[in-house]
Protein backbone atom coordinates (compact mmCIF):
# COMPACT_ATOMS: atom_id res chain seq x y z
CA UNK A 1 0.00 0.00 0.00
CA UNK A 2 1.09 3.55 -0.95
CA UNK A 3 -0.17 5.91 1.87
CA UNK A 4 -0.40 9.46 0.29
CA UNK A 5 -3.26 10.66 2.67
CA UNK A 6 -0.77 11.64 5.90
CA UNK A 7 -3.57 14.96 6.02
CA UNK A 8 -6.44 12.96 6.42
CA UNK A 9 -4.20 10.51 9.43
CA UNK A 10 -1.51 9.09 10.34
CA UNK A 11 0.33 5.41 12.18
CA UNK A 12 0.76 5.50 15.01
CA UNK A 13 4.92 5.20 15.47
CA UNK A 14 6.51 2.19 17.60
CA UNK A 15 8.17 4.42 19.93
CA UNK A 16 4.62 6.34 20.85
CA UNK A 17 2.95 3.01 21.33
CA UNK A 18 5.52 1.77 23.70
CA UNK A 19 5.33 4.96 25.88
CA UNK A 20 1.68 3.98 25.85
CA UNK A 21 0.89 0.68 26.59
CA UNK A 22 2.15 0.98 30.71
CA UNK A 23 -0.55 3.43 31.18
CA UNK A 24 -3.17 1.42 28.37
CA UNK A 25 -2.08 -1.71 31.12
CA UNK A 26 -0.66 -1.85 34.56
CA UNK A 27 -0.64 1.77 35.65
CA UNK A 28 -4.30 2.66 34.89
CA UNK A 29 -4.56 4.32 38.39
CA UNK A 30 -6.62 7.65 37.73
CA UNK A 31 -4.36 10.86 37.91
CA UNK A 32 -6.47 12.59 40.38
CA UNK A 33 -6.40 9.82 42.81
CA UNK A 34 -3.54 10.37 46.20
CA UNK A 35 -2.30 6.99 46.24
CA UNK A 36 1.08 6.24 44.23
CA UNK A 37 -0.62 4.36 41.62
CA UNK A 38 -2.81 7.61 40.75
CA UNK A 39 0.18 9.35 41.40
CA UNK A 40 2.02 7.61 39.15
CA UNK A 41 0.01 8.82 36.04
CA UNK A 42 -0.23 12.55 37.41
CA UNK A 43 3.47 12.24 36.84
CA UNK A 44 3.49 11.37 33.45
CA UNK A 45 1.02 13.98 33.02
CA UNK A 46 3.20 16.42 33.99
CA UNK A 47 6.14 15.42 31.88
CA UNK A 48 3.69 14.80 29.15
CA UNK A 49 2.86 18.49 29.46
CA UNK A 50 6.50 19.76 29.70
CA UNK A 51 7.51 17.75 26.36
CA UNK A 52 4.56 19.52 24.58
CA UNK A 53 5.18 23.13 25.90
CA UNK A 54 8.86 22.53 25.04
CA UNK A 55 8.14 21.64 21.11
CA UNK A 56 5.78 25.24 20.89
CA UNK A 57 7.98 27.58 22.84
CA UNK A 58 5.07 27.47 25.74
CA UNK A 59 4.97 27.21 29.10
CA UNK A 60 3.60 24.16 30.67
CA UNK A 61 0.56 26.14 32.34
CA UNK A 62 -0.28 26.94 28.88
CA UNK A 63 -1.22 23.55 27.06
CA UNK A 64 -4.67 22.29 27.88
CA UNK A 65 -5.30 18.67 26.74
CA UNK A 66 -8.52 18.00 25.03
CA UNK A 67 -10.33 14.93 22.86
CA UNK A 68 -9.37 16.31 19.67
CA UNK A 69 -8.47 19.16 17.77
CA UNK A 70 -11.69 19.45 16.43
CA UNK A 71 -12.58 20.05 20.20
CA UNK A 72 -10.11 22.71 20.45
CA UNK A 73 -11.14 24.02 18.01
CA UNK A 74 -14.60 24.26 19.44
CA UNK A 75 -13.39 25.56 23.01
CA UNK A 76 -10.63 28.04 21.64
CA UNK A 77 -13.93 29.36 19.56
CA UNK A 78 -16.58 29.11 21.97
CA UNK A 79 -14.89 29.77 24.92
CA UNK A 80 -13.65 33.19 23.99
CA UNK A 81 -16.91 34.00 22.28
CA UNK A 82 -18.98 33.53 25.59
CA UNK A 83 -16.49 35.07 27.67
CA UNK A 84 -16.38 38.60 25.57
CA UNK A 85 -19.88 39.14 24.87
CA UNK A 86 -20.09 42.05 26.86
CA UNK A 87 -16.96 43.83 25.17
CA UNK A 88 -18.64 42.42 21.56
CA UNK A 89 -20.09 39.87 19.70
CA UNK A 90 -18.53 40.13 16.21
CA UNK A 91 -15.69 37.31 15.00
CA UNK A 92 -13.54 37.42 12.06
CA UNK A 93 -12.34 33.95 10.49
CA UNK A 94 -11.45 32.46 6.70
CA UNK A 95 -13.77 30.99 4.22
CA UNK A 96 -11.12 28.34 4.12
CA UNK A 97 -11.27 26.80 7.74
CA UNK A 98 -11.45 23.31 8.52
CA UNK A 99 -15.32 22.73 9.13
CA UNK A 100 -14.20 22.32 12.95
CA UNK A 101 -13.83 25.92 13.10
CA UNK A 102 -16.85 27.05 9.56
CA UNK A 103 -19.31 24.82 11.56
CA UNK A 104 -18.75 26.26 15.06
CA UNK A 105 -18.90 29.88 13.81
CA UNK A 106 -22.20 29.32 11.92
CA UNK A 107 -23.50 27.95 15.38
CA UNK A 108 -22.62 30.77 17.01
CA UNK A 109 -23.99 33.25 14.63
CA UNK A 110 -27.53 31.29 15.75
CA UNK A 111 -26.38 32.42 19.31
CA UNK A 112 -26.81 36.11 17.60
CA UNK A 113 -22.82 36.61 17.43
CA UNK A 114 -21.80 38.04 14.00
CA UNK A 115 -18.97 36.35 11.73
CA UNK A 116 -16.90 37.74 8.61
CA UNK A 117 -15.73 34.84 6.96
CA UNK A 118 -12.90 36.98 4.75
CA UNK A 119 -12.61 35.73 1.09
CA UNK A 120 -8.74 34.10 -0.27
CA UNK A 121 -6.71 35.01 -3.33
CA UNK A 122 -6.38 32.01 -6.00
CA UNK A 123 -3.73 30.84 -4.04
CA UNK A 124 -5.71 30.15 -0.76
CA UNK A 125 -4.35 32.99 1.15
CA UNK A 126 -6.10 35.45 3.52
CA UNK A 127 -4.83 39.09 3.04
CA UNK A 128 -3.87 40.86 6.41
CA UNK A 129 -5.25 43.99 5.07
CA UNK A 130 -8.77 42.27 4.35
CA UNK A 131 -8.11 41.12 8.23
CA UNK A 132 -8.05 44.89 9.27
CA UNK A 133 -10.51 46.43 7.46
CA UNK A 134 -12.93 43.76 8.95
CA UNK A 135 -12.15 44.65 12.46
CA UNK A 136 -15.11 46.76 14.17
CA UNK A 137 -15.39 47.90 17.86
CA UNK A 138 -17.09 44.74 18.79
CA UNK A 139 -14.89 42.27 17.38
CA UNK A 140 -13.73 39.70 20.22
CA UNK A 141 -12.30 37.05 18.26
CA UNK A 142 -10.22 36.49 15.11
CA UNK A 143 -9.44 32.73 14.23
CA UNK A 144 -7.57 31.99 11.34
CA UNK A 145 -6.24 28.56 10.20
CA UNK A 146 -1.84 28.29 10.34
CA UNK A 147 -1.96 26.13 7.03
CA UNK A 148 -5.07 24.63 4.77
CA UNK A 149 -5.75 20.50 5.25
CA UNK A 150 -6.83 20.47 1.80
CA UNK A 151 -4.48 22.66 -0.71
CA UNK A 152 -1.71 23.71 1.69
CA UNK A 153 -1.08 27.16 1.77
CA UNK A 154 0.70 28.63 4.89
CA UNK A 155 -1.24 31.74 5.92
CA UNK A 156 0.70 34.62 7.39
CA UNK A 157 -0.28 33.90 10.96
CA UNK A 158 2.54 36.41 12.30
CA UNK A 159 1.33 39.25 10.73
CA UNK A 160 -2.08 38.97 11.49
CA UNK A 161 -1.65 38.24 15.41
CA UNK A 162 1.03 41.06 15.63
CA UNK A 163 -1.84 43.01 14.35
CA UNK A 164 -4.86 41.26 16.38
CA UNK A 165 -2.75 42.08 19.67
CA UNK A 166 -2.05 45.65 18.76
CA UNK A 167 -5.91 46.19 18.19
CA UNK A 168 -6.45 44.06 22.11
CA UNK A 169 -8.13 41.41 19.85
CA UNK A 170 -7.83 37.83 20.67
CA UNK A 171 -6.08 35.66 18.33
CA UNK A 172 -6.81 31.74 17.57
CA UNK A 173 -4.83 29.65 14.89
CA UNK A 174 -6.10 26.04 13.99
CA UNK A 175 -2.45 24.03 13.42
CA UNK A 176 -4.08 20.58 13.32
CA UNK A 177 -1.96 20.19 9.91
CA UNK A 178 1.07 22.99 10.76
CA UNK A 179 2.20 21.13 14.38
CA UNK A 180 4.76 18.76 13.46
CA UNK A 181 5.12 19.69 9.74
CA UNK A 182 6.66 23.49 10.37
CA UNK A 183 8.43 24.32 12.96
CA UNK A 184 5.70 26.42 15.76
CA UNK A 185 7.29 28.50 18.60
CA UNK A 186 4.05 30.66 19.63
CA UNK A 187 6.06 33.01 21.79
CA UNK A 188 7.51 34.36 18.90
CA UNK A 189 3.72 33.85 16.21
CA UNK A 190 2.46 35.68 19.75
CA UNK A 191 -0.82 33.86 19.17
CA UNK A 192 -3.12 33.72 22.16
CA UNK A 193 -4.84 30.22 20.99
CA UNK A 194 -3.58 27.36 19.35
CA UNK A 195 -5.43 24.23 18.27
CA UNK A 196 -3.25 21.11 17.48
CA UNK A 197 -4.12 16.98 17.07
CA UNK A 198 -1.89 14.11 17.80
CA UNK A 199 -3.09 12.14 14.91
CA UNK A 200 -1.68 14.02 12.36
CA UNK A 201 2.09 13.65 13.61
CA UNK A 202 1.75 9.85 14.35
CA UNK A 203 0.09 10.17 17.43
CA UNK A 204 -2.63 8.41 18.91
CA UNK A 205 -7.06 9.37 17.63
CA UNK A 206 -8.72 10.79 20.13
CA UNK A 207 -6.20 13.44 21.49
CA UNK A 208 -5.18 17.10 21.02
CA UNK A 209 -4.15 19.73 22.69
CA UNK A 210 -4.77 23.59 23.04
CA UNK A 211 -2.31 26.05 24.00
CA UNK A 212 -4.09 29.21 25.88
CA UNK A 213 -1.77 31.96 25.80
CA UNK A 214 -0.70 32.90 30.23
CA UNK A 215 -3.48 35.60 31.10
CA UNK A 216 -5.85 34.77 28.33
CA UNK A 217 -9.31 33.66 29.92
CA UNK A 218 -12.27 31.32 28.11
CA UNK A 219 -15.24 30.01 29.17
CA UNK A 220 -14.75 26.09 29.74
CA UNK A 221 -16.21 24.18 27.14
CA UNK A 222 -16.35 20.89 29.47
CA UNK A 223 -18.06 21.25 32.27
CA UNK A 224 -17.45 18.64 35.09
CA UNK A 225 -14.50 18.14 37.59
CA UNK A 226 -11.14 20.16 38.42
CA UNK A 227 -9.09 18.40 35.66
CA UNK A 228 -6.64 20.48 33.40
CA UNK A 229 -6.66 23.21 36.09
CA UNK A 230 -10.32 23.26 36.10
CA UNK A 231 -10.79 24.03 32.34
CA UNK A 232 -11.53 21.35 30.67
CA UNK A 233 -13.20 18.18 33.12
CA UNK A 234 -12.95 14.83 32.16
CA UNK A 235 -10.56 11.94 33.72
CA UNK A 236 -7.52 12.56 31.57
CA UNK A 237 -7.10 10.15 29.09
CA UNK A 238 -3.27 9.31 30.38
CA UNK A 239 -2.28 7.37 27.55
CA UNK A 240 -3.06 9.13 24.70
CA UNK A 241 -1.59 12.35 26.12
CA UNK A 242 1.68 10.08 26.58
CA UNK A 243 1.41 9.31 23.22
CA UNK A 244 0.76 12.91 22.19
CA UNK A 245 3.31 14.02 24.39
CA UNK A 246 6.18 11.71 22.68
CA UNK A 247 4.44 11.87 19.28
CA UNK A 248 5.14 16.02 19.19
CA UNK A 249 8.74 15.03 20.34
CA UNK A 250 10.02 12.94 17.70
CA UNK A 251 7.48 14.90 14.81
CA UNK A 252 9.99 18.19 16.41
CA UNK A 253 12.81 16.83 16.45
CA UNK A 254 14.99 17.68 13.17
CA UNK A 255 11.94 19.30 12.07
CA UNK A 256 14.24 21.67 8.88
CA UNK A 257 16.06 18.03 7.81
CA UNK A 258 12.39 16.66 7.54
CA UNK A 259 10.81 19.19 5.72
CA UNK A 260 13.55 19.39 3.52
CA UNK A 261 12.89 15.67 2.44
CA UNK A 262 9.28 16.15 2.79
CA UNK A 263 9.42 19.32 -0.17
CA UNK A 264 11.78 17.55 -2.34
CA UNK A 265 9.33 14.51 -2.76
CA UNK A 266 6.53 17.13 -2.98
CA UNK A 267 8.30 19.49 -5.72
CA UNK A 268 8.57 16.13 -7.47
CA UNK A 269 4.83 15.07 -7.43
CA UNK A 270 4.08 18.25 -8.58
CA UNK A 271 6.45 18.42 -11.12
CA UNK A 272 5.33 15.03 -12.29
CA UNK A 273 2.01 15.69 -11.99
CA UNK A 274 1.63 18.78 -14.44
CA UNK A 275 4.07 17.07 -16.72
CA UNK A 276 2.42 14.03 -18.01
CA UNK A 277 -1.34 14.88 -16.96
CA UNK A 278 -2.94 17.41 -19.37
CA UNK A 279 -5.78 19.73 -18.53
CA UNK A 280 -4.53 19.54 -14.83
CA UNK A 281 -3.97 22.50 -12.53
CA UNK A 282 -2.15 22.73 -9.16
CA UNK A 283 -4.33 23.96 -5.99
CA UNK A 284 -2.73 26.49 -3.78
CA UNK A 285 0.15 28.10 -3.44
CA UNK A 286 3.44 27.29 -5.71
CA UNK A 287 5.93 27.72 -2.08
CA UNK A 288 3.60 28.54 0.44
CA UNK A 289 2.76 26.00 1.07
CA UNK A 290 2.58 22.57 3.85
CA UNK A 291 5.83 20.92 2.81
CA UNK A 292 3.88 17.59 2.76
CA UNK A 293 0.79 18.69 0.28
CA UNK A 294 -0.12 18.69 -3.43
CA UNK A 295 -3.76 19.08 -4.62
CA UNK A 296 -4.79 19.14 -8.15
CA UNK A 297 -7.53 19.46 -10.51
CA UNK A 298 -8.08 17.27 -13.47
CA UNK A 299 -10.35 18.69 -16.02
CA UNK A 300 -13.53 16.96 -17.11
CA UNK A 301 -13.62 13.86 -14.27
CA UNK A 302 -14.68 13.50 -10.92
CA UNK A 303 -13.35 13.12 -7.82
CA UNK A 304 -14.44 9.74 -6.45
CA UNK A 305 -13.63 7.51 -9.41
CA UNK A 306 -10.10 8.65 -9.50
CA UNK A 307 -9.79 8.09 -5.55
CA UNK A 308 -11.42 4.14 -6.32
CA UNK A 309 -9.38 3.84 -9.27
CA UNK A 310 -5.73 5.13 -7.63
CA UNK A 311 -7.09 2.39 -4.42
CA UNK A 312 -7.23 -0.57 -7.45
CA UNK A 313 -3.76 0.03 -7.93
CA UNK A 314 -2.72 0.47 -3.90
CA UNK A 315 -2.76 3.96 -3.65
CA UNK A 316 -4.63 5.77 -0.68
CA UNK A 317 -5.12 9.63 -1.40
CA UNK A 318 -8.16 11.91 -1.14
CA UNK A 319 -10.53 14.50 -2.79
CA UNK A 320 -12.47 17.56 -2.69
CA UNK A 321 -15.43 16.16 -4.73
CA UNK A 322 -19.18 16.25 -3.44
CA UNK A 323 -19.05 12.82 -3.58
CA UNK A 324 -16.31 12.17 -1.64
CA UNK A 325 -18.19 14.24 1.24
CA UNK A 326 -21.53 13.03 0.91
CA UNK A 327 -22.55 16.37 0.11
CA UNK A 328 -23.98 17.86 -2.97
CA UNK A 329 -21.48 20.69 -3.29
CA UNK A 330 -17.92 20.16 -3.84
CA UNK A 331 -14.96 21.04 -1.55
CA UNK A 332 -15.75 24.94 0.18
CA UNK A 333 -11.86 25.64 0.01
CA UNK A 334 -11.61 24.90 -3.82
CA UNK A 335 -14.42 27.13 -4.36
CA UNK A 336 -13.13 29.86 -2.38
CA UNK A 337 -10.06 29.57 -4.27
CA UNK A 338 -12.25 30.17 -7.44
CA UNK A 339 -12.10 26.86 -9.03
CA UNK A 340 -16.04 26.51 -10.78
CA UNK A 341 -18.02 23.32 -9.70
CA UNK A 342 -16.72 21.46 -12.27
CA UNK A 343 -12.94 21.35 -11.79
CA UNK A 344 -13.54 21.44 -8.34
CA UNK A 345 -15.18 17.67 -8.22
CA UNK A 346 -11.98 16.67 -10.06
CA UNK A 347 -9.47 17.03 -7.43
CA UNK A 348 -7.00 14.72 -6.04
CA UNK A 349 -5.13 15.60 -2.71
CA UNK A 350 -1.67 14.20 -1.97
CA UNK A 351 -0.24 14.08 1.61
CA UNK A 352 3.08 12.71 2.06
CA UNK A 353 5.24 12.03 4.75
CA UNK A 354 8.71 11.20 5.76
CA UNK A 355 8.02 7.51 5.04
CA UNK A 356 7.22 8.07 1.61
CA UNK A 357 9.68 7.46 -0.73
CA UNK A 358 10.98 8.00 -4.17
CA UNK A 359 9.60 4.62 -5.39
CA UNK A 360 6.20 5.20 -4.54
CA UNK A 361 6.31 8.59 -6.28
CA UNK A 362 7.28 6.66 -9.27
CA UNK A 363 4.92 4.42 -8.89
CA UNK A 364 2.20 6.88 -8.46
CA UNK A 365 3.31 8.91 -11.53
CA UNK A 366 3.21 6.25 -13.80
CA UNK A 367 -0.41 5.23 -12.74
CA UNK A 368 -2.04 8.30 -12.52
CA UNK A 369 -2.28 9.10 -16.16
CA UNK A 370 -3.61 6.18 -17.31
CA UNK A 371 -6.34 6.15 -14.51
CA UNK A 372 -7.49 9.86 -15.02
CA UNK A 373 -7.22 9.31 -18.87
CA UNK A 374 -9.55 5.77 -18.42
CA UNK A 375 -12.27 7.96 -16.67
CA UNK A 376 -11.94 10.14 -19.32
CA UNK A 377 -12.64 8.22 -21.72
CA UNK A 378 -15.90 7.67 -20.43
CA UNK A 379 -16.73 11.31 -19.52
CA UNK A 380 -18.87 13.54 -21.80
CA UNK A 381 -17.26 16.20 -20.82
CA UNK A 382 -14.08 15.29 -22.49
CA UNK A 383 -15.40 15.39 -26.29
CA UNK A 384 -17.18 18.64 -25.27
CA UNK A 385 -13.83 20.17 -24.57
CA UNK B 1 -20.09 4.54 2.85
CA UNK B 2 -19.02 1.00 1.24
CA UNK B 3 -20.02 0.11 -2.38
CA UNK B 4 -21.70 -3.44 -2.93
CA UNK B 5 -19.11 -6.09 -5.24
CA UNK B 6 -21.56 -5.61 -8.21
CA UNK B 7 -20.92 -1.45 -7.85
CA UNK B 8 -17.45 -1.75 -8.01
CA UNK B 9 -17.58 -4.63 -10.66
CA UNK B 10 -19.72 -2.06 -12.87
CA UNK B 11 -17.40 0.38 -11.73
CA UNK B 12 -14.32 -0.99 -12.68
CA UNK B 13 -15.38 -2.90 -15.91
CA UNK B 14 -18.32 -0.73 -17.34
CA UNK B 15 -20.50 -2.22 -20.13
CA UNK B 16 -21.61 -0.60 -22.57
CA UNK B 17 -19.06 2.50 -22.65
CA UNK B 18 -18.71 4.74 -25.36
CA UNK B 19 -20.97 6.42 -28.42
CA UNK B 20 -22.86 5.02 -31.17
CA UNK B 21 -22.07 7.09 -34.20
CA UNK B 22 -25.59 6.20 -36.13
CA UNK B 23 -27.79 6.69 -32.68
CA UNK B 24 -31.10 7.74 -33.70
CA UNK B 25 -31.55 8.47 -29.68
CA UNK B 26 -29.68 10.30 -27.56
CA UNK B 27 -30.47 11.86 -24.31
CA UNK B 28 -28.43 13.76 -21.34
CA UNK B 29 -28.94 14.42 -18.27
CA UNK B 30 -27.51 16.18 -14.61
CA UNK B 31 -25.02 18.54 -14.44
CA UNK B 32 -21.25 19.61 -14.14
CA UNK B 33 -22.72 21.81 -11.09
CA UNK B 34 -23.51 18.58 -9.18
CA UNK B 35 -20.77 16.30 -10.49
CA UNK B 36 -23.07 13.95 -12.78
CA UNK B 37 -23.94 13.86 -16.38
CA UNK B 38 -24.98 10.73 -18.15
CA UNK B 39 -24.93 10.20 -21.63
CA UNK B 40 -26.95 7.78 -23.21
CA UNK B 41 -26.56 6.48 -27.38
CA UNK B 42 -29.48 4.55 -28.46
CA UNK B 43 -29.79 2.63 -31.23
CA UNK B 44 -33.35 1.98 -31.52
CA UNK B 45 -34.86 -0.25 -34.35
CA UNK B 46 -38.51 -1.72 -34.77
CA UNK B 47 -39.28 -0.37 -31.19
CA UNK B 48 -36.64 -2.39 -29.81
CA UNK B 49 -32.91 -1.28 -28.60
CA UNK B 50 -30.56 -3.08 -30.13
CA UNK B 51 -27.59 -1.33 -28.71
CA UNK B 52 -26.99 1.40 -26.15
CA UNK B 53 -23.72 3.07 -24.88
CA UNK B 54 -23.31 5.67 -22.15
CA UNK B 55 -20.78 8.70 -20.98
CA UNK B 56 -20.76 9.71 -17.61
CA UNK B 57 -19.10 11.99 -15.73
CA UNK B 58 -19.50 11.47 -11.93
CA UNK B 59 -18.12 9.02 -8.94
CA UNK B 60 -17.90 5.82 -9.10
CA UNK B 61 -22.16 5.20 -8.76
CA UNK B 62 -22.62 6.82 -11.34
CA UNK B 63 -20.72 4.77 -13.69
CA UNK B 64 -22.03 2.03 -12.09
CA UNK B 65 -25.71 2.78 -12.20
CA UNK B 66 -24.89 4.20 -16.09
CA UNK B 67 -23.61 0.60 -16.61
CA UNK B 68 -26.10 -1.72 -14.97
CA UNK B 69 -28.70 0.21 -16.99
CA UNK B 70 -27.16 0.29 -20.01
CA UNK B 71 -27.57 -3.44 -19.07
CA UNK B 72 -30.93 -3.90 -18.26
CA UNK B 73 -32.63 -1.91 -21.48
CA UNK B 74 -30.34 -3.27 -23.94
CA UNK B 75 -32.09 -5.77 -26.29
CA UNK B 76 -35.69 -4.55 -24.71
CA UNK B 77 -38.75 -2.58 -26.68
CA UNK B 78 -39.21 0.54 -25.72
CA UNK B 79 -42.20 0.36 -23.63
CA UNK B 80 -40.55 -2.06 -21.32
CA UNK B 81 -37.28 0.37 -20.89
CA UNK B 82 -39.60 3.46 -19.59
CA UNK B 83 -40.57 1.35 -16.92
CA UNK B 84 -36.92 0.46 -15.42
CA UNK B 85 -36.87 2.49 -12.68
CA UNK B 86 -34.33 3.82 -10.35
CA UNK B 87 -35.11 0.78 -7.49
CA UNK B 88 -34.34 -1.74 -10.35
CA UNK B 89 -31.52 -0.19 -10.72
CA UNK B 90 -30.51 -0.48 -7.36
CA UNK B 91 -31.96 -4.19 -7.02
CA UNK B 92 -29.11 -5.24 -9.59
CA UNK B 93 -26.54 -3.71 -8.25
CA UNK B 94 -26.95 -4.97 -5.14
CA UNK B 95 -27.45 -2.22 -3.25
CA UNK B 96 -26.25 1.82 -3.17
CA UNK B 97 -25.23 3.47 -0.59
CA UNK B 98 -28.13 6.50 0.40
CA UNK B 99 -26.36 9.46 -0.28
CA UNK B 100 -25.76 7.91 -3.80
CA UNK B 101 -29.55 6.61 -4.47
CA UNK B 102 -29.80 10.28 -6.87
CA UNK B 103 -27.38 8.22 -9.46
CA UNK B 104 -29.96 5.26 -10.14
CA UNK B 105 -32.36 8.29 -10.59
CA UNK B 106 -30.09 9.87 -13.01
CA UNK B 107 -29.70 6.48 -14.65
CA UNK B 108 -33.69 5.88 -14.89
CA UNK B 109 -34.07 9.26 -16.36
CA UNK B 110 -30.81 9.38 -18.52
CA UNK B 111 -32.65 6.01 -20.43
CA UNK B 112 -36.07 8.28 -20.67
CA UNK B 113 -34.30 11.49 -22.14
CA UNK B 114 -32.67 8.99 -24.82
CA UNK B 115 -36.33 7.32 -25.89
CA UNK B 116 -37.82 11.10 -25.52
CA UNK B 117 -35.26 12.39 -27.84
CA UNK B 118 -35.78 8.83 -30.03
CA UNK B 119 -39.63 9.89 -30.33
CA UNK B 120 -39.19 13.42 -30.79
CA UNK B 121 -36.84 12.68 -33.65
CA UNK B 122 -39.79 10.28 -34.90
CA UNK B 123 -42.08 13.35 -35.08
CA UNK B 124 -43.99 11.91 -32.17
CA UNK B 125 -44.99 13.47 -28.54
CA UNK B 126 -42.29 12.46 -26.22
CA UNK B 127 -44.16 10.28 -23.11
CA UNK B 128 -41.58 10.68 -19.95
CA UNK B 129 -41.44 14.25 -19.68
CA UNK B 130 -37.54 13.98 -19.14
CA UNK B 131 -36.24 17.13 -20.59
CA UNK B 132 -32.42 17.15 -21.62
CA UNK B 133 -30.27 18.29 -18.83
CA UNK B 134 -32.50 17.96 -16.18
CA UNK B 135 -31.64 18.99 -12.70
CA UNK B 136 -34.35 18.15 -11.08
CA UNK B 137 -31.21 16.10 -8.96
CA UNK B 138 -30.61 19.03 -7.24
CA UNK B 139 -32.73 18.85 -4.73
CA UNK B 140 -32.38 14.20 -4.84
CA UNK B 141 -29.73 14.41 -2.46
CA UNK B 142 -31.39 12.99 0.50
CA UNK B 143 -31.86 9.59 -0.54
CA UNK B 144 -35.29 9.14 0.13
CA UNK B 145 -35.86 8.79 -3.90
CA UNK B 146 -35.87 4.80 -3.88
Amino acid sequence: MIYFDNAATTFLKKEVLDEMMPYLTEEYGNPSSIYRHGQKAQMALIRARETVAKALNADPREIYFTGSGSEADNWAIKGAAFRNRKKGNHIITSSIEHHAVLHTCEYLEKQGFQITYLPVDEYGLVSVEDVKKAITDETILITIMFANNEIGTIQPIKEIAQMAGEKGILFHTDAVQAVGALPIDVKDLGVDMLSLSAHKFNGPKGVGALYIRKGVVIDNLIHGGGQERGKRASTENVAGIVGLAKAIELATSNIEEKSKKITALRDKVIKGVLERVPDCRLNGHPTMRLPNNANFSFKYIEGEGLLLLLDANGICASSGSACTSGSLDPSHVLLAIGLDHETAHGSLRISLSEFNTEEEVDKFLEVLPAVVQRLRDMSPLYDKR
Amino acid sequence: MIYSEKVMDHFTNPRNVGEIPDANAVGEVGNAKCGDIMRMYMKIEDNIIKDVKFKTFGCGAAIATSSMATELVKGKTIDEALKLTNKAVVEALEGLPDVKIHCSVLAEEAIKAAIDDYYKRQGLEPVSGISENSDHHHDGHSGDEE
